[in-house]
Formats: C-alpha cells, structure tokens, sequence
C-alpha cells in the first residue's frame, strides 16, 4: 500500500512524513520521526503512556491516525522543557522523587501540563481524576500528585513551602 | 553494630537518571533500533490445551517481505544438564518460551516470523497452518486435583512429604512446615476461628510491555538490547534455551518501564535470536498489552484455608495454614515463599503449613512482589482481626501480644536478629489515622507483612576519575530510583556529594555478574559491595596521600573527603582533597579502581504494618479508600523519598489486588479481559495520598543497616482493606476482589 506523506508542525516546527493510512500517530512519532519520548503502553488508549497535545487538546496519540495531523500542530514530551530549561513540571517531579521506572512520566508531564493550561489552580480532587487517564503502577500516584500541586502553587507564586517559610 | 553519623545516607538527591526520564530521552527496551532491523510477530495457541499434531511455517516465508520464520522444533531439545538452580526448571521454561509438542494455556507461543515490517511479519503468521488436539482445559483447583482430571505434564511427579499422590498429577509439590502438636494446640485455646479464602490470578501490570532487539554476528556472537530486571538471567536463560554458547551472548540492559517480578524471565529473547540466526538481520520483537496479559507470568490463584486458635488473654496458641496456589502451565507457584511468610510475624507454640503447587492450563506463573506473601497474609491477616474481634481486643494490641521479635524462631528455620515489627505496630498505633474519626458506612483496617528478603551474588566496581568524581557500575537496571542510592553509598564513603557520584548500569560484559533486581536485594546486596569497594577506593587514596607526604598508611587518616595526617605523622602538611589526590594519580602509582563481590546467604527481613479506612457505598457496593498509612522496618533508608515510593507502590498494588483485579477466563481457558480498560488497576483519582512512617531498626547483616523495602508493602494491603470492609459493614470477605457486585450481594443478603 502506497504510503501518504503527512505535512503537520511537531513542537513548534514544521515536520513531514511518510506513513501508511493505518497507522497510528504513536507509531509515526517513534517510527517515522524517533521521537521515542512518547511511550506505549496499551495501544487502546487506556494508559496515557503515550499522551500528546492535538491543536491544544490531550489526545492518547495511539487512537489518532497519523494522517489525521496533516496541517496540525502537535506537542510531545520532547517539545515540554525550552531550551536547556526544564518545565517546572519537570524540575518537581525529580525533586518530589514523583517517577521511579519513569515509563509513565512523559505522559503524565504533557498531561500534567495540559491540566494546569486549562486550571492553573486544581484541587487535589481536580488533579486526580484529570490525571485518571494516566496510569503509574510505580508510585501509589501520591509524590504525583504533590508534584503537579507544588508545581501549580509555584507557578502561581503560592508556593506552599516558601509561604511557610515566609511566614515562619 | 556502631551509631554512625552518615552524612549523605538519609538524604534526598535528584536521582542521576531523573533528567532523561522526564525529558523523554530515556531509552527504554521498544526505544532500540538498528539499520536493517526486522519486525517480529508470535503466533499463538487459540486453545487453552491441545497438542500440537503438525505445524507447516512455509506458507509464511511466500508473504512478500518475510524473512524467517521458526516453531519450536527449531530450538535444542530441552534437557535438564542446562538447569541452573537460580533460574527455575530450564526445560519448563524452553517450553514456556515457545511450545514443542503441547500449547498449555491460551496465549502460547507456537510459532514467531520475522519480517520488513510489522504488518508482513503478522500476515505471516496468521498464515502458518497448525494442527491441533484439542484436550480439556483445567482452569481451577478442584478441577486439577480431581481424581479424574486431565493431566497436563505426563512426567510430572509430585515432589514433598507424603502422603502425595504417587501417579501421574497436576500437584507438583507439596510443602509441609510444622511444629509443637497441632491438636493439642487447638485443645489449648478458647476461641477458634476458621475460614477459607480465594484470590483470582492476579498480573503485575507493568506499563512497559516486554521488548527486545537482538543481533547476531557473523562469527556466531548475539547482542540482546532489552527490558529486564536481570541481564546476566537473560544471558544465561537465553544461552540455555538456544543451545548458544553463554559467552557467546551479550544483554544490554534498557531502562525498565517496570517489573515487579515479571521481568526476571525471558520469553521473547530466544525467539529473535533464533529468527536473527536464521534472516542474518537484527530482529526487534515487542509485546501487545493483550499478549502481556495472555502470555506473560501473573501470579497464582490461590486458595488458602486458616484455622487459629487463642486464648482469652489474647495469646495465639495454634495454627494451622493448608494453602492451594495455581503454577499455571508450569511447575512453580510461589506456595513455598507463602509457606515461609504465611506465619511468620507471630509466635505459635504449634503449627501446621501445608502448601500445593497445582498446575492448571494458564499462563504459567512469574514472580510478583514478595511473591506468595500477599495471598497467605490475605488469609492469615484476617482470621488474627476475627480473634481479636472475638476477644474484644484491639487488633494492634493482639499484634503486639504475640509479635515476633529479636531471638524468636521463625516457622522456617531461622531465628529473627534485630527486627522492627514491634516499632512498626507501636508507630501505627500512635498515628494520627488510627484515631480519625470515621462517619457512617466507613470502617478501619489493621494487617501486617512479612517478607523475608533475598540476598544472593553482586559485585560492584568502583573507579574515581582525575577530578575527583567517581563512577560506579553494577549490572543491576534501576527499576526505581537503585542509581541514586548506589551514588549516596559511594559518596557516603567517599565523603563527596551525591552529585559528584556518576551510578553506571552495566551490561554482561561490562560489569561483574550479579543477580537480578528483585527479591528487595538491591541497596542490600549490591549496597554491600558497592560500600566494600568504595572503602577500597579509600584506602587506596591513603596509600596516595602517604606516599605524597612520605608517610606510613597508618599515619593518614580520612575525614571528610580529605586525607588528613594522623598518629603524629606529617602534623606540617595541609590536607589534601579527593580532587588534588586523584590529580595526582599517574605520578602516585596510576588510576584508582576498586572492585568488590559479596554473595550473602540472608536477609535481613521486612515487616510492616497497614491501616486502611474505607467507606462502603449502600446503593452501589463501592469501596472507597479513604485513608492510607504503610509503617515499614527499613533498617536504614538510603534515600528516603524512593523508600516511602517503595512503600506507596506497593500499598496501591496491594489496593488494585484487593478491590478490583482478577484474570477472568470463559469456559474454555481464554483471558476476557486482557487489556487496562477491563482489568481495572487502581488509578489516581481511586487512592487517596499514602502516608509512610519509616522505622529504622537497623539490619545487623548490613554495614548500614539497610534491609530490603521494596517487596514487604505488598503483604498487608489484601487484608488490610478486607478488615477495614469487614469493620464498615459487619462482613467478612473472604474472596478477591471485594468488587462492588459482591459488596452488594454482602449488603442485601441482610
């Protein structure tokens, strides 16, 4: 079968590439373009492994065709720290120790960074079931969570700690 | 043992791996390519058991982009000669990898196809023509040991103390622990309770599915890039099953996306090797979730049966354990571990554990966290909650009654040294959740864990570079957080940071053999050498000092990080730092290198104590868990963050197994539900936060009193939630999961 070239914008810059009707864009960002950030776990979108960004929107990249991104922009993991400076998501997550395997984390980091653009301010509750499409079998989701919340109030510039210590 | 003063033990640094895993870089084992590389894809049996009459691979080879294709006549004739002990039963496991002349569960390797892409290599596949026979599948315990089952294993001789049956059998070993006189024991007491309790086969539910790329060399020689727990395993497995010179075999361990014992065995390395041999191309061969759940090692079924005896004052006097525990298609369920742990946490002046091995037409069982423990503590925990309800004691309270402690004998053999159980049930006491006020429908658990913990072979070697950093490289992957850990041991030693310790993961050929990540050995064993090696370095960086300062070894001492003078020696010069000594090193006798090996027989063991809160929904049959608290032994923690991550994983695995998952097979042994949509592993807006309290009652068999932490936080979680669901609605549950239908069931039968 005849392979479709796909012109689409991958984390900020225009990127083409070939790839059958079938398949999924998962397997177009690992296969086509070695962008093996985005992990699978399941293939039937139950996990979140392989979390992505559609135009703005959460998508598990394994239930989206990959021609279907033609004119799009898409954002992975890859595309999450700016330049040699991580997301605050990132950087909170090694300090709440919030990934032991690390096979769920850049999914739960383009998640997590999805949730605080739409609610910069979410409860624990919000958090949690944002966060129920992604699934860690690692860590109980409790240094998780902190971590999505600590990041949230820094970015807000209520950090917890420092409010504290302020305070203190 | 001496009240150290640590220094970087007890810290919490970023992990040195931590950057690549929240970037995306990391590599894990479906993140490997080669130039060339072939797709593979597995054929697999459609029936749960049958022989297998005759099977054609050639309509395979003429689909357009196929290059090899294999069955398992293709492989050595398994013999026994190529058993190692450490591994398991070398002809089950060839056998379990691809099948030969019978497929024993649904899901079975029978045939694999290498191929250009993915898609060929499947088409392939589905072209293979195999004849079957089609047997009975046996799919549960009774059936397997009725008199008139189906026999999966003709040569299968049951092994143990008799009486055991003497013919052919789906029993592949019994194990009988004992002591004191059980009778007596029961005619002793004042109250009895006895109970019978099920667990459904249950998966590890690693995120990262099975992967592996293999490449074989003109002269014979085989690379294997893959996800495993242990490499130097793979190595030696895969040469076993292959017929492949070991030396000839080199693992290349990727980051592990998990494995929870599930990733100390290998099923799909022989099959690229053999497909790689034959196409004279690298083969890159990965699991579907839906082949995970089909065809990888779950953990047993198990059937446990707990009859105890007390006295009025609340002191256990009896009991007697009788535990059924599902292999799957092979010999060796982990009813022997369960065995061991089953009983011990307390004292019994007389007691009888009698464990089965019962293989049925499943895929066959591979290790699970503390693997056995959880479904006899499942039992076990419950019926210790019935006789302190009975008493009218508080379950704590009888825990500590009869706890074990320092001297006491374990129903295995060995007598306890330090251990912290007493400290875990005192901490768990004292906590603010035991006290919580709980509303209506909403009920408090209590059980306890016991693991007995591994020790087995490591090495480690460590090497300082000119600047004054170090590296240090072992051949365990780090499957949560190992690496930093190993860096805080170096540096402790050392007296340099964290930071300036590089943790290296090795592969067969670059580090000295050790075994696997599992049985909670990492910062035990592999800690033990990396800190022998590391005093190594030590003192060769004295020996540096003394002959720069002209001094005898004894007159340099080293505090801090520096050499400092000592005894009266060189009291003139200034100290020297690690950085100016390792400046310095070709001209003060060339590179500093160490390297150290250990093989303890012991553990120290864990233990831990849980409570849980629930709130039981009347409508739906719910169970919400409202509050979680684990209380751990650690002996020491090396890092603190990674040992409270041991302790939340393991709580929320033990919570998944308690309230939502099981393998649920039809009629004919197939898997319904092999996916993450309908096997329901917990996520996150399922739990509330885990809260960790960690004692340190210090292991007296390590240097600093670590023991291993990451397996013991799946013992009490089962029975834990079942008391606190007992305690919220006057119920007992005493088969998994406690799912909402059988809740409501509970509920109504009022």
């Amino acid at each position: 079968m005849a392979r479709m070239h796909v012109e689409t914008t991958i984390n900020g810059e225009s990127a083409e590439f070939l790839c059958q009707p079938g398949e999924s864009l998962l397997d177009a960002l690992r296969n086509e373009l070695n962008l093996t950030g985005t992990k699978e776990g399941c293939n039937t979108g139950d996990c979140g492994a392989c979390s992505v960004m559609l135009d703005g929107r959460l998508v598990p990249s394994c239930m989206v065709l990959a021609p279907e991104v033609e004119g799009r922009s898409v954002g992975t993991i890859e595309g999450v720290a700016q330049g040699d400076e991580l997301h605050p998501l990132q950087q909170k997550f090694l300090e709440h120790a919030a990934l032991q395997c690390g096979i769920c984390t850049p999914g739960f980091i383009v998640a997590a960074k999805a949730l605080l653009e739409k609610n910069p301010d979410p409860t624990e509750e919000e958090a949690r079931y944002w966060l129920a499409g992604n699934l860690c079998r690692c860590t109980g989701y409790d240094k998780i969570i902190r971590a999505v919340l600590d990041t949230a109030a820094e970015m807000n510039g209520t950090n917890g700690a420092a409010t504290n210590g302020a305070a203190g | 043992m001496s009240e150290r003063k640590f220094k970087q033990v007890g810290t919490r640094p970023i992990r040195h791996d931590g950057l690549e895993k929240v970037t995306g870089r990391a590599n894990f084992g479906a993140d490997y390519s080669l130039p060339g590389m072939l797709q593979g894809a597995v054929l697999r049996s459609p029936h749960a058991h049958a022989k297998i009459v005759s099977i054609d691979t050639s309509p395979a080879l003429e689909v357009e982009g196929v290059k090899a294709v294999i069955s398992g006549r293709d492989f050595p004739i398994p013999t026994r000669e190529g058993d190692r002990q450490q591994y398991g039963d070398v002809p089950d496991l060839a056998n379990n990898v691809i099948a030969r002349d019978k497929v024993l569960y649904h899901g079975h390797a029978v045939a694999a196809v290498a191929a250009t892409t993915i898609e060929a290599a499947q088409r392939g596949a589905e072209k293979i023509r195999v004849e079957y026979e089609v047997l009975p599948p046996v799919l549960d315990i009774e059936s397997a040991i009725a008199p008139d089952a189906a026999i999966l294993h003709d040569d299968l001789v049951c092994q143990g103390p008799a009486p055991v049956p003497s013919s052919p059998t789906n029993v592949a070993r019994r194990t009988l622990l004992s002591g004191g006189d059980i009778e007596q024991g029961f005619a002793d007491s004042d109250v009895v309770v006895e109970r019978e309790f099920t667990t459904p086969m249950v998966h590890q539910g690693y995120i990262e599915p099975h992967a592996t790329v293999v490449e074989t060399l003109e002269n014979g020689n085989v690379t294997i890039w893959c996800c495993t727990q242990g490499p130097f395993a793979v190595r030696g497995l895969t040469a076993s099953v292959t017929g492949i010179e070991l030396s000839k075999i080199k693992v290349i361990p990727s980051e592990i996306g998990g494995g929870f014992g599930g990733k100390t065995t290998i099923y799909l390395e022989p099959l690229a090797v053999e497909l790689s041999r034959r196409s004279g191309r690298p083969v890159k061969l990965v699991m579907s979730r839906e082949e995970v759940f089909r065809a990888t090692g779950p953990t047993s079924a198990g059937r446990v049966r707990v009859k105890m005896g007390a006295r009025k004052d609340g002191r256990l006097v009896a009991a007697e354990v009788v535990m059924y525990y599902e292999a799957g298609a092979f010999p060796g369920s982990p009813v022997g571990a369960g065995c061991m742990c089953a009983l011990s946490a307390y004292c019994f002046d007389h007691f009888v554990i009698d464990g089965y091995d019962v293989v049925t037409t499943k895929p066959r069982v591979a290790a699970y966290r503390a693997p056995g423990a959880p479904i006899a503590a499942f039992g076990v925990e419950q019926v210790v909650d019935e006789v302190a309800e009975r008493l009218g004691l508080d379950p704590i309270e009888l825990r500590l009654l009869n706890a074990v402690q320092e001297n006491d004998v374990a129903p295995y053999g060995p007598k306890y040294q330090a251990i912290g159980f007493r400290e875990t049930l005192e901490e768990a006491r004292k906590h603010p959740n035991y006290s919580a006020t709980l509303g209506p429908n909403q009920g408090r658990g209590v059980a306890s864990g016991f693991w007995f913990n591994a020790g087995l072979q490591s090495s480690a070697s460590v090497h300082m570079n000119e600047d004054g950093t170090a590296i240090v490289t072992t051949g365990n992957p780090d499957i949560g957080g190992s690496r930093a850990a190993q860096a805080i041991m170096v540096a402790e030693e050392l007296g340099i940071g964290a930071e300036q310790v590089v943790p290296l993961v090795g592969d067969t050929e670059s580090a000295g053999y050790t075994d696997l990540t599992g049985g909670s050995r990492t910062a035990y064993a592999t800690g033990m050498a990396i800190i022998e090696a590391s005093q190594d370095i030590v003192r060769q960086l004295r020996e540096r000092a003394a002959k720069i300062w002209g001094v005898e070894l004894d007159g340099v001492a080293w505090e801090d990080g520096r050499a400092v003078p000592s005894n009266g020696a060189a009291s003139d010069v200034e100290p020297l730092n690690l950085a100016e000594i390792a400046a310095q090193m070709g001209a003060t006798g060339g590179p500093i290198v160490a390297q150290a090996a250990v093989s303890p027989p012991m553990a120290g063991p864990g233990f831990a104590t849980h409570l849980c809160d629930v709130e039981v929904d009347q409508e739906t049959g719910k169970v919400t868990v409202l509050r979680y608290t684990t209380v751990q032994d650690a002996g020491k923690a090396v890092h603190p963050s990674y040992v409270e991550g041991q302790m939340q994983g393991g709580a929320a695995q033990g919570i998944g197994w308690a309230l939502n998952e099981e393998y649920i097979f039809d009629e004919n042994g197939v898997v319904e539900n092999p996916g993450f949509l309908d096997y329901r592993m917990p996520v996150a807006s399922d739990l509330p936060m885990i809260d960790t309290v960690i004692v340190e009652v210090a292991n007296p068999l390590h240097p600093y009193g670590v023991r291993g932490v990451g397996e013991t936080p799946i013992v009490p979680p089962l029975a834990c939630v079942a008391n606190a669901v007992a305690a919220a609605t006057g119920k007992r549950f005493t088969d998994l999961p406690i799912s909402p239908p059988r809740v409501l069931a509970a509920i109504d039968g009022d």
